[in-house]
């Protein structure tokens, strides 16, 4: 019996697990029919979620503890019992912005702590208060550059315009000259740095080794009430992970993801972040980034609650939501490690044997504690050094001087 | 009550207006979603604001609902949030509107529903045209394959015709697809028109 899913997704790089699931039959292979719905703002995709016009999506995943919240239009408790991808942002200015800042692209990526500080003091020297786009408040994309800004003593509120404006317009917004800049996933920062209008300044994978970032969102009752189909979701899509990790296969799943119906821009710039080869300048030879965006290796997948308690965190210290311990429960319960063991029990995924971890605390790869097969967890650091402990959220806060 | 509408489509949006006229409503105003529309919009301080669910620019708004110090009271998407039916129908609809608070949903409620029925048969419209434009355009191919079938058989109109469409039968494909194979095949085989 086949099953029919619709999942909704916005047209990005990172929806590539989704794409391959329905183009390369592993969704079929579990008996499922998927609808890929293409939608051009988070907030239809949030409604498409929250009202019912589709069981999953492709969503941010602070948007989506946004949403169990009640932070973000009608409250909704969601699921989150997948991670679509790890890292893939990237973080791009104006060429004449990026003037002020180091000239060699690679040393400038490589030293996010020494690109801050010249980002502060580039700011000064901008013809006005620095407008850099971001597709979401509630992105990882915002909560990256926020951080990323407020280590060089930027106040992302007081110092900088925050302009929120989705993917596929920030090209657009660049030429038009409405922004100096925008962080966004994949491939738009590109696609900018192609058109000459924009030079990479920072990236994600550079600012946290393991950045959090798509989810695969249901509303929770619906998860409860369809186990049977969300697992066998889960089962294809940790395959399709696989195979869009391999290097063999990112060529055909540029092409997949360049149609017209999915992210509608050309193969090569998409090969980009799925190769690891970042063009930080037009014209320049690309910079091997091999950690740029990640979908299977290292239990890609694995929705660890830390992560969602990190969201948390900086929610709070943004002054996005009030801290107390019954909101931070809710907000770490929206990543759902027992679903993703439940689906994956009979299946030669590794499994790590925790649902928490200390973030930011790999520096070198590390093998883990893992309920089956070999597990080796990446460098996950932060580019300041912190490191997050979820059950010190007080004491973690207390570090930042920058908060609200 | 002031009802701003946010669309692209130049005719969508008259098509809307048009309808809310009708129905007495009068302090309505359109607004394309380029450039700084928000500064627009926060100087208008609408009661209701009617965008077209398939819009990018939705994110903005929000953004801008949420941040906006102009606007006197806070304003949130669907007024009546217990009415499935009615958020059902909008969003099939492809309308999503944000209200201000306070407003009765007694006095919103037909607004919304006003705008479902108008975005539907825009919607209806829209196809009809496409449609009419696809069958234009299957009709030129047609006839461009009958045109090759005349010149190289020595085939009239008619006979022509019959036989893509025998071809299209004994194949189970649609004329049109059959025509199109027969222009490429013929433009391969370098025998032109």
């Amino acid at each position: 019996m086949t099953t029919s899913l619709r999942i909704a997704f916005l047209p990005l790089t990172d929806a590539a697990v989704l794409v391959a699931a329905r183009e390369r039959g592993f969704a079929e292979a579990e008996g499922i029919a998927l609808d890929l719905v293409r939608t051009t703002s988070w907030a239809t995709l949030r409604d498409r979620l929250v009202y019912g016009q589709v069981q999953a999506a492709h969503m941010l995943a602070p948007l989506a503890v946004a949403v169990t919240l009640g932070l973000s239009q009608q409250p909704a408790a969601l699921a989150a019992p997948y991670k679509l991808n790890v890292n893939g942002n990237m973080l791009v200015m104006a060429c004449d912005f990026a003037a002020a800042l180091e000239p060699d692209v690679a040393a400038r990526l490589a030293d996010p702590l020494g690109t801050a500080h010249d980002f502060a003091a580039a700011i000064g020297l901008w013809r006005r208060k620095p407008v850099i786009g971001v597709v979401h408040r509630f992105s990882s994309h915002a909560i990256m550059l926020r951080y990323w800004l407020a280590s060089a003593g930027v106040d992302p509120d007081r110092d900088v315009v925050l302009r929120v404006l989705p993917p596929s317009l920030t090209v657009e917004a660049m030429r038009a000259g409405e922004i100096d800049g925008f962080i966004a996933g994949e491939p738009w920062g590109s696609a900018a740095v192609e058109a000459g209008l924009a030079e990479s300044v920072a990236i994600g994978e550079r600012i946290w080794r393991r950045g959090v970032e798509k989810v695969l969102a249901f509303r929770e009752a619906w998860a409860e009430e369809n186990p049977d189909t969300v697992d066998r979701l889960l089962r294809a899509l940790v395959r399709a992970a696989a195979w869009c990790d391999d290097p063999a296969n990112h060529a055909d799943l540029a092409e997949l993801l360049a149609a017209p119906a999915y992210v509608d821009q050309p193969a090569d710039l998409i090969a980009r972040a799925l190769s690891g080869q970042m063009v930080a300048r037009a014209g320049e030879a690309p910079i091997a980034s091999p950690d740029f965006m990640l979908f299977a290796r290292e239990a890609t997948p694995f929705p660890w609650r830390s992560q969602a308690l990190w969201i948390y965190s900086q929610l709070v210290r943004w002054g996005m939501v009030e801290h107390d311990p019954a909101t931070a429960a809710k907000a770490g319960a929206v990543f759902r490690p027992d679903i993703f063991r439940r689906a994956l029990a009979d299946s030669d995924v590794p499994m790590p044997g925790a649902s928490m971890k200390l973030e930011g605390a790999v520096g070198m790869p590390l093998a883990v504690g893992s309920r089956r097969g070999e597990l080796t967890l990446g460098p996950d650091r932060f580019f300041d050094g912190r490191v997050f402990d979820p059950e010190r959220i007080d004491e973690f806060l207390a570090g930042f001087t920058l908060l609200r | 009550m002031r009802i701003v509408i946010i669309d692209d489509s130049g005719l969508r949006a008259t098509v809307l207006e048009e309808g809310l006229r009708e129905a007495g409503y009068d302090d309505i105003h359109i607004v394309p979603p380029r450039g700084a529309f928000v500064a627009r919009l926060e100087r208008m301080a609408p009661d209701v604001v009617l965008m077209d669910l398939g819009s990018p620019s939705r994110d903005t708004l929000e953004e801008m609902l949420i941040v906006s110090r102009a606007l006197a009271k806070p304003i949130a998407m669907f007024v009546d949030q217990s009415d499935d039916a009615m958020i059902g129908a909008a969003i099939d609809a492809g309308v999503s509107a944000y209200v201000v608070d306070g407003l009765r949903k007694e006095r919103v409620k037909p607004v919304l529903e006003l705008a479902v029925r108008r975005f539907n048969a825009f919607a209806k419209m829209q196809s009809e045209l496409d449609e009419a434009r696809t069958a234009l355009s299957d009709r030129k191919i047609i006839d461009r394959a009958k045109s090759i079938l005349m010149n190289q058989r020595s085939l009239s109109e008619q006979d022509a015709y019959a036989l893509l469409r025998s071809a299209a039968m004994n194949q189970g494909k649609k004329i049109v697809e059959v025509a199109q194979a027969l222009i490429t095949a013929s433009e391969l085989l370098g025998g032109g028109v």
